[in-house]
């Protein structure tokens, strides 16, 4: 016979209109299945025992970037974490970091979209052919890997410790964006783009904590492209 | 309240819907976007494996062109697709691809610089364009990009988002779609909204069932909606089941892991579709229909694996080995991941457990080849939209361009029409231009104190009924009787269920009642979408007696044109379901026996 054991879901709450301060509510999951995710934990609690609980979630495969947060201690993604994968019995799980909340996991993530867009996040090219696509050699696009990757859930911002003390510090998920439109061969802006990065709360405010890089769900290493970019700069 | 007014709504915030705004604001037309999720977190975003378009890039590719890819996209939709919309689509292709990469979208590259292709499914040509296995992700973010540009240059809000809010409810009056109803999920608040004209581009509706390589998000609300307004659903019953999705969580595993030379295996080790007639020739890279299909059939025959203990685990392999570490890696790196993650297996050294699952509606809110539906002012595009041009089987590759073909359409269609140049073709009751929104502000209040009457309700019900157990027998229901074999006995049943479940729907209760930033609320209406679509499948599934493309009847084995080479039209009705049927376009491709 199958033993059903149960796993402790310690998981943040917090509603600004009714709540004075955030607190911690315990739930217990049932743990049968070997490949459980957190998510699906998440899903289990907010329907069959409290519909009150506030999470996002989408693709349940880690390519929306929706489900961000903060687990047993480092930032993740829900859906693609297995309960299994987890020392312990208990499971504390806490919104992104850095971020106003909205509703229990639910946080404000305007500010973050703020930035990503203020780095001009788009291809600006002076020069098209007018019926086929530009060329692009090999070596060319594959300086786009790892970069075009980034799923912008945000994490890597969660996680970086200036962001946490300067709120303007655009962050490693916007910078990471600026050098992947940077060392794109097609694109005609270099000079501008290194000029919207090369501000007091631009690439000079990284400490190279590298938090950025072990975080990110999708292995990416937002550090090395603000290095790459403070290397254009000198 | 007086209702919040743009000249223009898109609803859905993935391809189609990006698309669509990006062509109003291109003609200068305003446009506000409604999307349930943050765009970047649409659904399209999933997609894999590429986009179809005759470029010729491929070595083998020379002789390609839009003709031949109209031909193979009809048969093999089995010749239900309309053959005027397939060629518009094919002819378009190459425009719009070009443009994506103009855009920027970081297509993969052959040895010239061109944009890469690769072999798909059912297409006599390598014609699929991709970004490794992300090509889903690599347009979204490129459109979206082009979004934050347009935003960033408009001066007087020509585009507005509404981001994270669910549209409840179409106000139609006079066969004119007025405006919106819909809920802010943060603050729980309900808006009307007045326009000209709405597109809506909300994506299909796999949640419906258990097995499926579908987000959450994808409930069937988005159709839903059009169709309790009195806009009929067309061909529902043709559901796309993929061949690969991951034992466990059915995470899609692209079809180009068989275009790149993937293999699927028996509990042999042998390549099993030799044994099937419709799949001996083409092998892996036939047509998803035909796969699923033989698959199925080798596992029933006793060719599959099985955990014992979990009948649902039932599958087949995909072995990548010997595609070698090198490709692996540089074509197929999200599938590694996916499966390092999700099931602990690495693709380079061990095979990859895989079962036919849900992947795609090809059916949906009915319109023709401008996007036009039978109310005046509503446009569709994308997945939630039925041209049709994937008629009964959808081809790898081509739903990814009918959103952006057909998204620049349903956008172009709805300037001309706010702007007042057309009319539309789809007659006007009175002949005249459509007049501007007057006196609709009345209407539209009506229509809100009745949503959030509805809305009250829901909070305020002390049923017994939990939604989450309501929406868990639908997908198992689906799954069981309106899965890849189908009879008139499991559909029959499948029907009443639906109808108990719409029942016991009515005294569903939540022991949350607050409005403020209420998932589970937002859940709830849009279950009763779910179901409504669900019924809408079987009951076209039940009355279509035949086999073609995806539906495969088991009392009706094979394809009947004399009576079936019509499309399905569902309206909804408070009795249920009432069907009608619309004739096919033909044209250049004369139906033949579809031969692989």
């Amino acid at each position: 016979m199958v033993q059903k054991r149960e796993i402790c879901f310690k998981v943040f709450r917090f509603d600004p209109d009714r709540d004075s301060k955030p607190y911690f509510q315990a739930y217990q999951v049932p743990f049968v299945r070997k490949d459980l995710t957190v998510l699906e934990g998440l899903f289990y609690i907010q329907e069959k025992l409290d519909n009150s609980l506030a999470f996002r979630s989408s693709c349940r495969s880690a390519v929306c970037g929706s489900c961000a947060m903060h687990i047993n201690g480092g930032y993740g993604l829900a859906c693609n974490t297995l309960v299994s994968s987890l020392k312990g019995n208990k499971i504390t799980i806490r919104p992104l970091g850095h971020m106003n909340i909205i509703k229990d996991l639910f946080v404000d993530l305007e500010p973050f979209w703020k930035k990503y867009e203020f780095i001009k996040p788009y291809l600006i090219s002076k020069t098209l052919p007018s019926d086929h696509e530009r060329l692009q050699s090999h070596s060319e696009r594959a300086k786009l890997d790892g970069l075009i990757d980034c799923i912008l859930c945000g994490c890597c911002y969660s996680s970086c410790m200036v962001t946490l003390t300067k709120d303007e510090y655009l962050g490693p998920a916007a910078l990471l964006w600026a050098n992947r439109f940077y060392v794109d061969s097609r694109d005609d802006a270099k000079d501008e783009r290194l000029a919207i990065v090369n501000v007091e709360n631009g690439v000079w405010r990284c400490h190279t904590i590298f938090n950025c890089h072990q975080s990110c769900p999708k292995s990416l290493n937002p550090a090395s492209c603000i290095t790459n970019l403070k290397m254009k700069l000198i | 309240m007086k209702p919040i007014y743009h000249d223009t709504i898109v609803v859905g915030g993935g391809l189609a819907g990006l698309r669509a705004a990006l062509e109003l604001n291109r003609r200068n037309v305003k446009v506000a976007l409604i999307s349930k999720v943050y765009p970047l977190r649409s659904h399209s975003v999933a997609a894999q494996g590429g986009i179809n378009a005759a470029l010729g890039n491929h070595p083998r590719g020379y002789y390609d062109n839009w003709e031949k890819h109209a031909f193979d996209t009809v048969k093999g939709s089995d010749y239900l697709a309309d053959q005027d919309a397939v060629i518009r689509m094919t002819k378009e292709a190459l425009e719009r691809v070009i443009e994506l990469e103009h855009w920027g979208c970081p297509f993969d590259r052959n040895d010239e610089g061109k944009i890469a292709q690769r072999p798909f499914g059912g297409a006599g040509f390598p014609r699929t364009c991709y970004s490794t296995d992300k090509t889903g992700h690599a347009l979204l973010h490129t459109l979206y990009e082009q979004i934050v540009k347009f935003r960033q240059i408009a001066e007087r809000k020509e585009l507005v988002l509404y981001n994270e809010w669910l549209v409840t409810k179409m106000v139609v009056e006079d066969g004119k779609c007025i405006g919106l109803i819909g809920l802010d999920i943060k603050s729980g608040n309900l808006s009307a909204f007045k326009t000209n004209a709405v597109i809506f581009a909300t994506g299909g509706s796999g949640r419906i069932y258990g097995k499926t390589t579908n987000a959450l998000i994808n409930t069937g609300m988005g159709m839903a909606v059009p169709y309790w307004s009195g806009v009929p659903l067309k061909d529902m019953e043709f559901i796309q089941f993929h061949p690969t999705t991951l034992v466990g969580k059915n995470i899609l595993i692209t079809e180009g892991c068989r275009g790149e030379g993937g293999y699927l295996l028996n509990n042999k080790g042998e390549r099993f579709l030799e044994k099937y007639k419709d799949s001996e020739k083409t092998m892996e890279v036939a047509p998803r229909d035909i796969i699923s299909r033989n698959i199925t059939k080798e596992i029933m025959e006793g060719g599959g694996y099985e955990d014992p203990a979990d009948p649902t685990s039932r599958h087949v392999l995909l072995d990548l080995r010997h595609l070698g570490e090198d490709r692996i890696m540089s074509r197929l790196s999200g599938i590694r991941e996916i499966c390092m993650k999700f099931a602990g297996i690495d693709p380079v050294y061990e095979p990859i457990p895989v079962q036919p699952g849900q992947h795609y509606t090809m059916g949906g809110i009915d319109c023709n080849i401008e996007s036009e539906t039978q109310i005046k002012g509503l446009y569709v595009a994308g997945e939630a939209a039925c041209v049709s041009v994937h008629g009964a089987n959808r081809l790898g590759g081509n739903s990814l361009l009918e959103t952006i073909v057909f998204g620049t359409v349903a956008g172009e269609n709805a300037a001309n029409y706010t702007q007042g140049t057309t009319y539309g073709s789809v007659p006007s009751p009175t002949g005249r231009r459509p007049p501007r929104c007057n006196n609709k502000d009345n209407i539209l209040d009506d229509a809100l104190k009745c949503e959030n009457r509805k809305i009250e309700s829901i909070l305020n019900s002390n049923g017994n009924e939990n939604p989450s157990n309501i929406r868990e027998e639908l997908n198992k229901l689906m799954e069981e009787n309106v899965g890849i074999f189908r009879n008139a006995e499991a559909l029959k049943s499948a029907l009443n269920r639906i109808k108990q479940l719409q029942e016991r729907y009515t005294s569903i209760s939540l022991n949350y009642k607050e409005r403020r930033t209420n998932l589970s609320l937002m859940w709830v209406l849009e279950l009763k979408g779910s179901l409504d679509v669900a019924e809408a499948i079987i009951a076209g599934a039940l009355a279509r007696e035949e086999s073609r493309g995806s539906q495969f009847r088991t009392d009706f084995t094979e394809r009947n044109d004399e009576d079936f080479l019509k499309h399905t039209l569902a309206y909804f009705s408070d009795e249920g379901v009432r069907l009608d049927y619309k004739e096919v376009t033909l044209g250049r491709f004369e139906p033949k026996a579809r031969e692989y």
